[in-house]
């Protein structure tokens, strides 16, 4: 029908009409900041006065500065209690959680989705109360009769950082359990019935039939917990500021530090910059290898 | 807590704005206006056409709150041509905030400004607060107020000096650093209130015989600096922490002196002195078993002394041990100075805000309502409670003793540097020596001009 692809192009414009409210928010609020904050980076600035173009100093700076670099390391460090630790335990788990044909299943989700659903600020109070000297944590191990293990968590240099992160541990390890339920749960019986009829065991059947079914979920926990690990924030200002020392210093409390506390805004929107970009490169490889099948 | 930066949320088309906003560099065209007034200033503001007067405080708590209302009260209704328009925040919220609230196009008249280098230093350096010495000369502020105060809000050569030079704000209330102590407890232990620095150690040892005498919570890092600033206002000469604390060449922290300073508060940690694992108690866990029992001292802020007198009533006092010459030297300060921004609609009313709040009259106002006023202290001071005992200490701090100033004044970072390097000595991680160099390098760094 001729007339009506005449029609259809000449209100070309119209879909963008309904896109318009969203994009104009989308760029004002997101677009417009990042290249604002892209451009300070380029700036020597306090917050307050005029700035200095110095070019690609302050990035820089983001590689030579050792309490930088400190916090990036302890970011790679938190990716291991945010995602490894969790996906471990949440594979695990919704393993046997599947195949065990739990009664209750739909509990025990919810229970273990809880953590998610809590403000992070809650659960660093919360935890930091656990943690504490003569905290809950403390108290049990002496109960038990482990009262030589019991420290300050929160202020112990060798201790405190995992301790800070098996928060998120246990913050990250409801999210993986639910994904990967719900990958698992799309697995055709049928599957598991053909890898036991050629005789494989449990251990078989998880390589050989769950795993490779549950690709994709594991693309995005992995994606969603690191992305958490790296931009880590509230948890850590929350429960140590970064102490004891520079024990625990991350890269978004730096920039925090550093835009807000002593007035280096230039620097603190590199090391933004330089944390975007490695939070784009992890995501981007993950996809990638999660895609490849 | 909504500070996780916005750079994270990924967004790859933000390249192209870039380029499109290249051409205006940060902070151009940000700073303040320069005041409009020519130069003739008033004391009289009665004659003001009708206008609205913005203030930015952090008097957000209990009494401080209750003491900005009366007063904000009073003012209106002395001046019914000005109308206070009051925006009340947090310290921290304040602290993070007010940068831009400075440097936007609707900036307000009067805001209390943190007295370190970081905020009021960094605001006289961009030329967003007005000096206040034509003023202080008209109102006789000078007279109003001890010397060892107004340096904290006096900064010179553009910021680059602090604690002389031209007055940039005033405070309203006094803070002091001592030792709360367990009456009962001293009792107990058969000790008189100690006098003397030496008086106190050994009450400390002989409290400590069976539990910890000291409460410390230092998760925060910044509380083990109440503890080590009246250690070293007994070691090292009180002019020397003033410039090590203000930032001001002449010093330095790798003296004898300061080693000796570190060197006891370790001593103490590994005497037992303190609860276990300090460095990850919270402040206020600590404050509070001291409330409720635990330990016969806790060395602390004047600010403490209405919630300790809460939990433990009568049995809380309040003292500073004095030096061998007889004098107290502590830490202590004001609270946070309101200053007049260069922005300000019209400066005289500003002014005539600040000298209102902070006269004689208004002392009465923030005695009544139960804070530590800064001027009149010792007349204005209650008949008993741990209240007199702070007011006593402040007074005499202030009129015969020294006031040294908080430490991470200093630098823009030194508040990080302390609070970490304090956590190491605790730990037993760096020894006196390794402690002071720590702290020597950012001090020498800035006021070399390095940084």
């Amino acid at each position: 029908m001729p007339g009506r692809s005449a029609r259809r192009s000449g209100r070309a414009w119209v879909p963008y009409a309904y896109l318009a409210p969203a994009l104009v928010v989308y760029g004002v609020f997101l677009l417009f900041p990042i290249g604002r904050a892209a451009q300070f980076s380029f700036f020597e600035w306090d917050g307050l006065g005029e700035s200095t173009f110095v070019g690609l100093d302050n990035y820089v700076t983001v590689f030579q500065d050792g309490r930088l670099l400190e916090a990036f390391g302890h970011a790679f460090v938190l990716i291991f209690f945010f995602s490894i630790l969790p996906l471990g335990i949440g594979l695990l788990a919704a393993g046997v959680l599947n195949r065990a044909q739990v009664r209750g299943l739909g509990f025990f989700r919810t229970v273990l989705f809880l953590p998610q659903v809590i403000a992070m600020v809650v659960v660093a109070v919360a935890w930091r109360q656990i943690y504490a000297p003569d905290g809950v944590l403390n108290g049990a191990l002496r109960a038990v009769g482990l009262g030589h293990l019991t420290r300050p968590w929160l202020g112990d240099y060798t201790f405190t950082l995992p301790a800070v992160g098996l928060v998120g541990t246990w913050v990250a390890t409801g999210l993986v359990i639910v994904l990967m339920l719900a990958g698992m749960s799309k697995i055709p019986r049928e599957h598991y019935e053909a890898a036991r009829l050629d005789g494989a065991g449990a251990l078989r059947e998880f390589l050989a039939v769950t795993l490779p079914a549950v690709r994709g979920e594991i693309t995005v926990a992995l994606t969603l917990t690191i992305i958490a690990a790296l931009k880590t924030f509230d948890l850590v200002y929350v429960t140590t500021r970064g102490g004891p020392g520079t024990s625990t210093t991350v890269p978004s409390y730096e920039i925090y530090r550093r835009a807000f506390e002593t007035g280096d805004v230039g620097l603190a929107t590199a090391v933004g910059v330089v944390l975007t970009l490695v939070v784009l490169v992890i995501t981007a490889v993950i996809n990638r290898i999660g895609d490849r099948s | 807590m909504n500070r996780r930066n916005r750079t994270l949320l990924s967004g790859i088309g933000a390249g192209t704005l870039v380029v499109a906003l290249a051409a205006c560099a940060p902070g151009a065209g940000g700073t303040s206006d320069p005041d409009t007034d020519t130069g003739a200033i008033s004391t009289d503001i009665s004659g003001v056409e009708d206008m609205t007067l913005t203030v930015w405080d952090q008097e957000t708590r209990g009494g401080q709150n209750e003491q900005m209302e009366q007063l904000n009260a009073a003012f209106e209704e002395k001046y019914p041509n000005i109308t206070i328009e009051r925006n009340s925040q947090s310290f921290d919220d304040l602290a993070t905030t007010l940068r831009l609230a400075l440097t936007g196009n609707d900036a307000p008249d009067v805001v209390q400004a943190n007295n370190g280098r970081n905020s009021m230093g960094a605001f006289v350096e961009a030329g967003q607060l007005r000096p206040l010495d034509d003023y202080a000369a008209e109102y006789g502020w000078t007279d109003r107020y001890s010397e060892n105060v107004l340096q904290y809000s006096t900064y010179g050569e553009e910021g680059a000096v602090f604690g002389e030079g031209e007055l940039y704000g005033l405070p309203q209330v006094g803070e002091v650093v001592g030792v709360f102590y367990s009456k009962a407890k001293l009792a107990e232990l058969g000790l008189e209130v100690p006098e003397t620095w030496a008086d106190f150690e050994d009450a400390v040892e002989a409290a400590s015989a069976d539990g910890p005498a000291l409460q410390l919570g230092n998760i925060e890092q910044w509380p083990a600096g109440h503890v080590f600033g009246p250690i070293q206002g007994q070691y090292v000469d009180a002019a020397d922490v003033t410039a090590l604390g203000l930032g001001n060449p002449g010093a330095s922290w790798t003296s004898q002196d300061n080693v000796d300073a570190a060197a006891e508060l370790q001593d103490w940690v590994e005497a037992g002195y303190f609860n276990e694992g300090v460095n990850g108690t919270d402040y206020d866990a600590a404050w509070q078993a001291f409330g409720s029992g635990d330990g016969t001292f806790l060395m602390g802020g004047s600010w403490l002394a209405a919630d300790l007198e809460d939990a433990m009533g009568d049995d809380v006092g309040f003292f500073a041990p004095a030096r061998d010459d007889g004098t107290i030297a502590t830490t202590g300060g004001t609270g946070l100075p309101f200053t007049v921004t260069s922005a300000a609609e019209n400066s005289d009313v500003a002014a005539a805000y600040i000298d209102f709040i902070t006269s004689d009259e208004a002392m009465e106002v923030l005695a009544e309502t139960g804070n530590l006023p800064v001027n009149r202290t010792a007349e204005l001071a209650p008949s008993d409670g741990v209240l007199a005992d702070v007011y006593a200490v402040f007074g005499e701090v202030t009129e015969s003793g020294e006031l040294l100033p908080y430490l991470d004044y200093a630098t823009p970072t030194f508040g990080d540097t302390l609070g970490q390097a304090l956590q190491d000595l605790i730990d037993g991680r760096v020894d006196p020596e390794a402690f002071t160099e720590q702290l020597e390098t950012d001090y020498a760094g800035f006021t070399s001009g390095d940084e």
